[in-house]
């Protein structure tokens, strides 16, 4: 399912099950390490869980799990 | 030859170092960052010898934290006698996209480099095909397929080693010179650098690396202002640029037919593990059966290895000559190590089941279900499994903590576990509850003395949570705390990895944390002992004559100069001494010098007691000295070991450092003095305000 209903989607706002497509970041320093784990522009993200507490969240990238927190996962905007 | 083994986590780099080496590693430390440096030896298919250095997995040669820019210093600094001839960079075949990133990184230093396609196996049934050859002919490198699991293709593995080229023959895989042309180009005619991507590193990472001169990584600074460098936008791009490149080489030579049968799999067993309810109820019942575990099985060897070093003692003095110096090594020297094996089962186990958690995956699902709740209190998710721990023994618990990435997190984990209810204390709360605890039941089910006692355990657990919420405040965080964490497909673990793990890390412990254990044993047996001046000999005189020898038994005379002998030794001496500070506690010297004798181990508190009240008893065997403490009387009549005082003494045991061998194992984990140090101090002196208060509400 792909969210497209809100322009500059957060990756933190899609819920499990949905998935987007990373666009850019919002902070420089996150990013470089996002993309080193595969979180590149282009790549198709997909929320697979989120922890019993609510944060973090695991998601589906490049072929990986990464599990990220909230705070983490809102610096990645979608398509 | 020196090889260094490189890759991301999980991608059975530890196994592959562990074949090639097996017995033949050490382990030891890095300056100024706490994971450990694993060397080992291999011996090569044309006879030479190559040491093996297994560096610390990251995903990239920038690093996320300091024990990962261990990384790229190893390789950069040409002064480094670790520095390798030759980089092994393992890949996880079913998942090469991402590990290429840091393999594109290593060729571009252009180091002499092989490539371990490790997990060929598992890629295979993930319906991944790789063209090996086509890959090899890309990279221009050599690409050895293997299965490090199930030991296959290391033979290959190891003559690609011995005939491995001592000059790096790959091509830039970027236009690395294109990052940031002028600043490359004026670094490298400045500074002595051996390729365009080593002087762009150098850009990126001059603040850290102390290979550089104070005046080299200023100039380098200076170059970055008036080129207008940007390093983060500088990574970016380079990042981008290299997974272009990894993406066109993958298009070429790897092709996967369906979705990986694994992952379903491990999505399956995921939603069980990690589910709201069933996920903790699990979690907790494993680290109870783990807990459970370390008290059970290692109370046996324990037994073992202490009755064998007395066995070895009492031998030894019957062969030796009676003297100071066979004192000194018999009890004193052989004491203490035993006092050091004694850790070795719940070492091993503990580390067992670490190992077995790490290996199957599982691991990153106990982070990532309990961050959020440990976080509020300064804490990580992984903090959990030492503090647990800490309820049988904090020793283990403390090394455990290298699991945890974060330098603060870890630091505060390491500071508050001993303050969890260990095992050592049980028989000292034992001892004094069943002194001032009246044994009957209040609502007909609960036992008072249970309650007390489980209170105890409760308390502690409180105790140091409060302890690392305040720490939060105080320390201050050394480096961005990424929590970013790959959550890797479940694995059988690697039992004969799990085997090497326990036997690393029981060999470690012996030999460096042992040693400030022996020596610390040394000492305070050197203080009960022996005393100032002539009173021992005094002493001994005094119990040779007839009114004692007729009246009492052999053994009560033993136990009559023991008591005596300890009350004049120079520990004695420092109980009457510290008499006027305890005594706000409601502590006398007596107990002075049990408080004294138990900064080497807390379970020693029974022992002493025993011999300063002249009765037969230790840990184990505490009905006799129950009775005599609980007749003892003050010099005015009044009985010691009132309920305030019972509860001051608990509060105290329960608070203070008194465990060399934690003392020691801090100081290893930490590799500075101020940790232990800082620790003893904070922990002696809540401590010391808790009991005084307990003493007063109580009195």
């Amino acid at each position: 399912m792909f969210s497209l209903s809100i322009k500059n989607m957060r990756l933190s706002q899609l819920e499990v099950g949905e998935t987007g497509i990373v666009k850019e970041f919002t902070d420089l320093e996150m990013s470089v390490k996002l993309m080193e784990m595969g979180c590149l522009p282009g790549e198709q993200i997909t929320v697979s869980r989120v922890a019993p507490l609510g944060d973090p969240i695991a998601i589906h990238v490049s072929g990986y799990q990464l599990s990220l927190r909230r705070k983490e996962a809102s610096t990645i905007i979608l398509q | 030859m020196k090889v260094a083994l490189v890759g991301n986590p999980n991608t059975g780099k530890s196994t592959l170092f562990n074949v090639l080496t097996g017995l033949n590693q050490k382990i030891g430390n890095f300056p100024g960052v706490t994971v450990d440096k694993k060397t080992g030896f291999c011996d090569l298919p044309d006879g030479r010898r190559a040491e093996i250095i297994d560096l610390p997995g990251t995903y990239s040669l920038y690093p996320k934290s300091r024990d990962e820019s261990i990384v790229f210093s190893v390789l950069a600094d040409k002064a480094n006698p670790l520095r390798p001839d030759l980089v092994v960079v393992i890949l996880d075949a079913s998942n090469l996209k991402r590990n290429l990133l840091l393999y594109t990184q290593v060729a571009d230093l252009k180091l002499p480099v092989i490539v371990a396609l490790n997990m060929m196996d598992l890629a295979k049934k993930s319906g991944i095909t790789i063209d090996v050859n086509a890959f090899a002919q890309k990279l221009g490198v050599p690409v050895v397929p293997i299965s490090a699991r199930k030991i296959e293709g290391i033979d290959q593995l190891k003559s690609a080693i011995s005939y491995a080229n001592k000059v790096a023959l790959q091509e830039d895989t970027i236009d690395v010179e294109s990052l940031a042309p002028q600043l490359i180009a004026h670094i490298s005619r400045e500074i002595e650098v051996e390729n365009p991507y080593y002087a762009l590193q150098l850009a990126h990472q001059h603040e850290t690396l102390k290979f550089l001169s104070p005046v080299q990584s200023d100039r380098i600074e200076e170059l970055e202002q008036e080129f207008s460098f940007h390093s983060q936008k500088a990574q970016a791009t380079e990042t981008i640029a290299r997974y272009s490149f990894i993406n066109d080489l993958l298009y070429d030579t790897v092709t996967k037919n369906e979705t990986a049968q694994e992952e379903n799999i491990s999505n399956k067993i995921d939603k069980i593990l990690t589910h709201r309810v069933f996920g903790f109820v699990i979690f907790f019942a494993i680290l109870i059966f783990i807990f459970q575990s370390i008290f059970a099985w290692s109370a046996y060897p324990m037994e073992l290895i202490g009755d064998f070093f007395v066995w070895a003692q009492t031998s030894l003095h019957r062969v030796l000559p009676a003297g100071p110096l066979v004192n000194l090594v018999v009890d004193g020297v052989m004491g203490g190590l035993s006092g050091v094996m004694v850790f070795i089962p719940q070492i091993a186990i503990l580390f067992g089941f670490i190992s077995i958690l790490e290996d199957t995956g599982y691991m990153s699902r106990v982070t990532f279900m309990m961050d959020r709740l440990m976080r509020k209190v300064g804490l990580n998710g992984k903090s959990v499994v030492p503090l647990i721990g800490g309820f049988a023994c904090a020793v283990p618990s403390i090394m455990s903590t290298r699991t945890i990435e974060n330098w603060k997190d870890r630091m505060i984990t390491i500071m508050v576990t001993p303050l969890v209810t260990c095992s050592a204390r049980l028989p000292i709360y034992t001892l004094l509850i069943a002194l001032v605890v009246p044994n009957r039941n209040i609502w007909w089910v609960f036992n008072l003395q249970g309650l007390v006692l489980t209170g105890m355990y409760l308390f502690s657990l409180v105790s140091a949570v409060t302890v690392a919420f305040a720490m939060k405040f105080l320390l201050k965080a050394r480096e961005r705390g990424y929590f970013i964490m790959e959550l890797p497909v479940y694995r059988m673990p690697r039992w004969k990895n799990v085997g090497q793990d326990m036997y690393n890390r029981a060999k470690a412990f012996v030999l460096q944390a042992g040693k400030v254990i022996v020596a610390v044993s040394v000492i305070l047996w050197v203080l009960a002992s022996y005393g100032p001046g002539d009173r021992f000999e005094r002493i001994e005189q005094k119990y040779k004559q007839s009114q004692y020898t007729q009246q009492m038994s052999t053994n009560d005379l033993h136990r009559a100069v023991a008591s005596e002998k300890l009350e004049n030794s120079y520990a004695g001496v420092l109980g009457h001494t510290i008499e006027p500070v305890i005594k706000p506690l409601g502590f006398d010297w007596k107990i002075g010098i049990a408080l004294i004798t138990s900064f080497a181990a807390r379970e020693v508190f029974v022992g002493t007691m025993a011999t300063i009240y002249s009765v037969e008893g230790d840990a184990e065997k505490m009905e006799s000295v129950q009775q005599k403490m609980a007749t003892a009387k003050n010099p005015d009549g009044q009985p010691v070991f009132t309920v305030a005082v019972a509860f001051s003494l608990m509060m105290f045991y329960a608070f203070a450092m008194q465990c060399a061998s934690t003392v020691a194992v801090v100081y290893r984990e930490t590799k500075n003095w101020r940790w232990p140090a800082s620790q003893f101090v904070y922990m002696t002196g809540l401590a010391y305000i808790v009991s005084f208060i307990t003493y007063h509400l109580l009195r």
